[in-house]
């Protein structure tokens, strides 16, 4: 069984560097906010699995949720601050 | 030996979520259709995934055990509340900032 979260954590690994792209290439800054929300809260899922394989689910179960509440944070000033017209377009704004 | 068997199939079905969303969140045309499985994704996948992990947790039943399989889903219930929220929050930054949805035909944004 431990082979199997092993396998499932690899995984959840690449579909990160999928949204990595999101992140990275996203055409407006709120589409990269899109992709690091989605690494976000698969990171507090992968840190249970780690937990897991490690044995030592209990501490792991604390640092994801706090991962967790982190996450949503900094998703949140993130958006707040990124509501002005600032950062948004490269090009003229669309009419 | 089926304990181990619904782990399999709740950690599939979350990993068919995560994919789903995750492709999702690359092919959509616009801004505000990849916020759509953005926000299905954190949910539904974490959900199946910690559900999983809270009863492989519960081989022997210990308080111990039992207080952490608690705590999993402790973690699942506030995912449930903040994702939807932060969606929202980014789907309102996009809004109040100008972004105009795309409709069929324009290039994708």
């Amino acid at each position: 069984m431990h082979s199997l979260f092993l396998y499932v954590g690899l995984y959840l690994c690449f579909l990160m560097v999928l949204s990595l792209y999101r992140g990275v290439a996203g055409p407006t800054v709120v589409d990269r906010l899109i992709g690091v929300n989605a690494i976000g809260s698969k990171t507090v899922v992968l840190l249970v699995l780690i937990g897991l394989l490690y044995d030592r689910i209990d501490m792991f179960v604390d640092i994801a949720l706090a991962y967790a509440m982190l996450n949503f944070i900094a998703v949140l000033g993130a958006s707040r601050y990124f509501q002005k017209r600032k950062g948004l377009y490269e090009e003229p704004p669309y009419k | 030996m089926v304990l181990n068997g619904v782990v399999m199939v709740l950690m599939f079905c979350g990993l068919v979520f995560f994919t789903g969303g995750g492709i999702g969140i690359l092919r959509f045309p616009d801004f505000y259709t990849r916020l759509h499985p953005a926000g299905k994704l954190d949910t539904l996948g974490s959900l199946l995934m910690m559900t999983s992990v809270a009863i492989f947790n519960l081989h022997e039943i210990t308080l111990s055990n039992a207080l952490t399989s608690l705590k999993i889903m402790l973690i699942v219930v506030f995912v449930f509340i903040s994702s939807p929220t932060a969606t929202h929050a980014i789907m309102d930054a996009g809004v109040r900032a100008g972004l105009r949805p795309w409709e069929k035909g324009m290039p994708r944004g």
